[in-house]
């Protein structure tokens, strides 16, 4: 049978804890890799189609970009149980960090490396989310969702009333400047589509690769000992103050580096209100949820679904179907809505859970009984 | 990864299908939904309608027909940036976004793919030195002169003196609402009027507390940047604590039928500025009429023609048209390029006969755009709203804006933006 752990014989500790035991899961994870990273950027290279821009700069940046920002607040309500509604402004604060970061001529050094900038703008962002889980010490669940809210109303705030934070420009917008990566531009309207793209994937990768090793290791399972059961948590040894605030630092950080990317690579220009507004907050929490709590691939596919759906939808109505714009648009609060209630009802667990369910039919299939 | 590799390949069969026609396309980033539906509806409609009248009449611009590609952006930039993306390869002449945030996104990528904008009476001010913005257009007025308008204005009720008066600003907290700042901070120092700023967070629904401050220190005047649900709020509200309508004035995105008729009676009074004509009485209106409503070819519901943003994106079509027309003058092809209607807008000519054959006479101010100044004249008027018989009306005539001050503020801002982003003289 070909779904099997069988016969697929593990000799060494590191190939009995990989995160694909079966064989055709780990040739399936090897060919989306493959595709992503060699046959994706050579498509938007040669211009297939003639739909590169659209492609990135609408489908392939947002979907990444979020599915970064996805799998760190996953990290904080997913694996370690707090609930944030402060997302957007900590994305905000990646983005403004970055902002500041790449306008600032530091002494010596000159321009920092974008790369650098975006890792800083992490660090930065982490610090903050750091200073906001404070208060995850004293309140829980819905309290501290409301606690996590005033930072995000005070983040936008303070970008919006501190004029340093924009360099006193007269309409408040920061608008990034051109930036290279190895040579290839990555920020900026002449930035060719695959160098945006291949940045955006490599930064994911290595965030997914961080975070699913985090979470299976020492940190990841106190985090998950603290959402199951604080008390006991404490009781067995863990520190509460150490793992909340590791929580919120790493999914902070996360979160950060997605928010200079959102600002540098995919928008271009932003403003705090419009770009990282309580919605982006709603948004990101509503891709955790469907995707799955406490799941690395959940987060990517909760991503894949709010980003992706709504143009699909769009593409549908408006493209093919020729109906009316307005009511396109209605249609798909509409549909992208009863699909989340649908999806929550069949799968309370998101829809990582529906791809668990459906990996261990298949190993007992065609024999289910 | 598989969902998402199936919704992949859907949407790829999804985009790969759209056709690519060779006719004259016009995008239309409408917004038709939101929190600023009221005030995107009437353009988007006026806007459309116009180029169905070009259409239906005269068989197109120049024998070609106009093609429009409307795309819902909802306001938000992201779906502006998906709007671009998606029309921006279909042979897109001109963007006209009708948001400043969009418009500063588009900016980079728009002068990258050569494509021209024209935010009319929006987006960055700066845009106006054509020298640095090669591409973007505001004509015939934009943000700086609307401030230097209100204040002008201000000035002739007050007898030319307005030193020691207080002017409160109630603006839309956004890149939208802080652009008049500059302006009428520089402006306070040349007349001697103390200015106070009060921003209000997007969508605009709640101002108690602004208008509370308002009742307490009861400025002299106040000044709104408002768009959307905001506009009307404000006006409620100012009905609310008795402030005297007279004197409280509105930028043209604050000063349409949507925003005075939900206060009622006590909105009369209110003021707001204009760069084009009110009402529909035009003769033009005949023809859409005749050729746009009675054949059933409206874009929207076709309740809001005559209106004050419906005649905005009428007249922002027109412009374009005559642009394409300027440009097909010029180049002599019939079937233009983006590029060249860049070259057309940047030679377009309005004068008084052009717009009264157009059937718009006395609709908006004659001007040229030339190659340094894609801004226009920046000439504005005000117009005061009268609920009783539901009209506004013309209480001045177009009249010219502070250009020194204003010049010098566009100057400097502009080769800021050209110091940062390496750009050099478009014009030599």
């Amino acid at each position: 049978m070909f779904y099997r752990e069988s016969g697929d014989f593990k000799t060494t500790y590191a190939k009995d804890t990989q995160t694909f035991p079966i064989k055709l899961d780990r040739m399936g994870y090897y060919v989306i890799l493959a595709v992503a990273l060699i046959l994706v950027p050579i498509m938007l290279m040669k211009d297939v189609g003639g739909g590169a821009n659209y492609w990135t700069n609408a489908i392939f940046l947002p979907f990444l970009i979020w599915a970064v920002a996805s799998i760190g607040l996953n990290i904080l309500v997913g694996y370690c149980g707090q609930l944030s509604l402060g997302s957007g402004g900590f994305m905000a604060v990646g983005a403004y960090a970055s902002y500041k970061l790449m306008t600032w001529d530091v002494p010596f050094i000159g321009e920092l490396n974008f790369v650098v900038v975006v890792i800083l703008s992490g660090v930065i962002t982490a610090g903050v989310g750091i200073l906001f889980g404070l208060p995850s010490l004293r309140i829980k669940g819905f309290y501290l969702a409301v606690a996590t809210l005033a930072a995000q109303f005070f983040l936008v705030w303070l970008f919006n009333k501190v004029p340093w934070f924009y360099n006193y420009s007269a309409s408040g917008q920061i608008s990034v400047p051109t930036r290279s990566v190895l040579g290839f531009q990555v920020t900026g309207a002449t930035a060719a589509p695959e160098a945006k793209y291949l940045l955006c994937l490599v930064i994911l990768i290595v965030v997914a690769l961080v975070a699913r090793n985090l979470t299976r290791g020492r940190i990841g399972r106190s985090w998950m000992a603290i959402r199951d059961m604080d008390i006991a948590a404490e009781i067995i040894g863990v520190a509460p103050l150490k793992t909340k605030l590791s929580a919120f630092g790493v999914s902070s950080f996360f979160i950060g580096v997605a928010g200079a990317l959102f600002f540098a690579v995919y928008l271009g220009a932003a403003e705090v209100g419009e770009a990282f507004g309580i919605q982006k907050s709603f948004l990101l929490l509503f891709m955790v949820i469907i995707g799955g709590l406490g799941s690395i691939f959940g987060s990517i596919v909760g991503a894949a679904f709010m980003v992706l759906m709504p143009v699909l939808l769009k593409n549908i109505m408006v493209g093919h179907l020729n109906w009316a714009t307005d009511i396109a648009a209605h249609f798909e609060f509409v549909i992208v809505g009863a699909l989340i209630i649908l999806f929550l009802i069949l799968e309370p667990h998101g829809l990582a859970q529906l791809w668990r369910l459906l990996k261990d039919k298949l190993r007992l299939w065609p024999f289910p009984h | 990864m598989k969902l998402t590799k199936l919704a992949a390949i859907a949407v790829a069969a999804v985009t790969a299908a759209s056709p690519v026609l060779a006719d004259l396309v016009f995008p239309a980033l409408s917004y038709r939904t939101g929190p600023y539906a009221a005030n995107g509806i009437p353009f988007a409609d006026g806007y459309a309608d116009y180029f169905t009248l070009v259409n239906e009449r005269d068989g197109g611009i120049g024998g070609v027909p106009a093609q429009l590609l409307e795309c819902e952006t909802g306001y938000n930039t992201e779906k502006g940036v998906e709007c671009y993306e998606s029309t921006k390869g279909q042979g897109s002449l001109v963007y006209q976004p009708l948001s400043t945030g969009i418009t500063y996104q588009l900016i980079p990528k728009a002068t990258a793919d050569g494509i021209p904008i024209h935010s009319m009476g929006y987006g960055r001010t700066s845009a106006a030195n054509g020298d640095v913005f090669g591409n973007i257009f505001n004509y015939p007025a934009n943000y700086w002169n609307g401030a230097s308008i209100a204040i002008n204005h201000l000035l002739e009720i007050n007898g030319g003196d307005i030193s020691g008066k207080s002017i409160t600003l109630i603006y839309h907290n956004s890149a939208y609402g802080k652009e008049p700042i500059r302006t009428l901070e520089v402006l306070a120092e040349k007349h001697g009027y103390d200015l106070t700023l009060l921003p209000v967070d997007h969508p605009g629904q709640e101002q108690k507390s602004q208008w509370l401050q308002i009742r307490r220190e009861r400025p002299d005047y106040v000044v709104m940047w408002g768009w959307g649900v905001m506009n009307p709020v404000a006006i409620q509200e100012a009905v609310n604590i008795r402030y005297p309508m007279e004197n409280f004035i509105g930028v043209w995105w604050s000063g349409s039928e949507n925003d005075v008729i939900p206060a009622g009676p006590g909105a009369t009074g209110y003021k707001a500025l204009t760069f084009h004509g009110v009402g529909d009485d035009y003769p033009v209106y005949d023809d859409i009429q005749k050729y746009v409503v009675d054949t059933g070819k409206t874009a929207g519901a076709g309740d809001q023609i005559g209106t004050v943003l419906y005649n905005r994106g009428m007249y922002a079509a027109m412009l374009a048209v005559e642009a394409v027309k300027t440009a097909q003058e010029i180049h002599g092809v019939a079937d233009i390029t983006p590029a060249m209607m860049r070259d057309g807008m940047e030679a377009l000519e309005m004068t008084e006969e052009k717009m009264t054959s157009l059937g718009l006479p006395n609709f908006g101010p004659a001007f040229s755009v030339s190659c340094e100044n894609h801004g226009g004249p920046g000439l504005g008027g005000v117009a005061q709203w009268d609920a009783e018989s539901g009209k506004w009306n013309m209480i001045s005539d177009y009249s010219p804006s502070d250009m020194d001050v204003i010049q010098a503020l566009i100057d400097e801002d502009s080769a800021a933006y050209a110091a940062e982003n390496g750009i050099e003289s478009q014009c030599n």
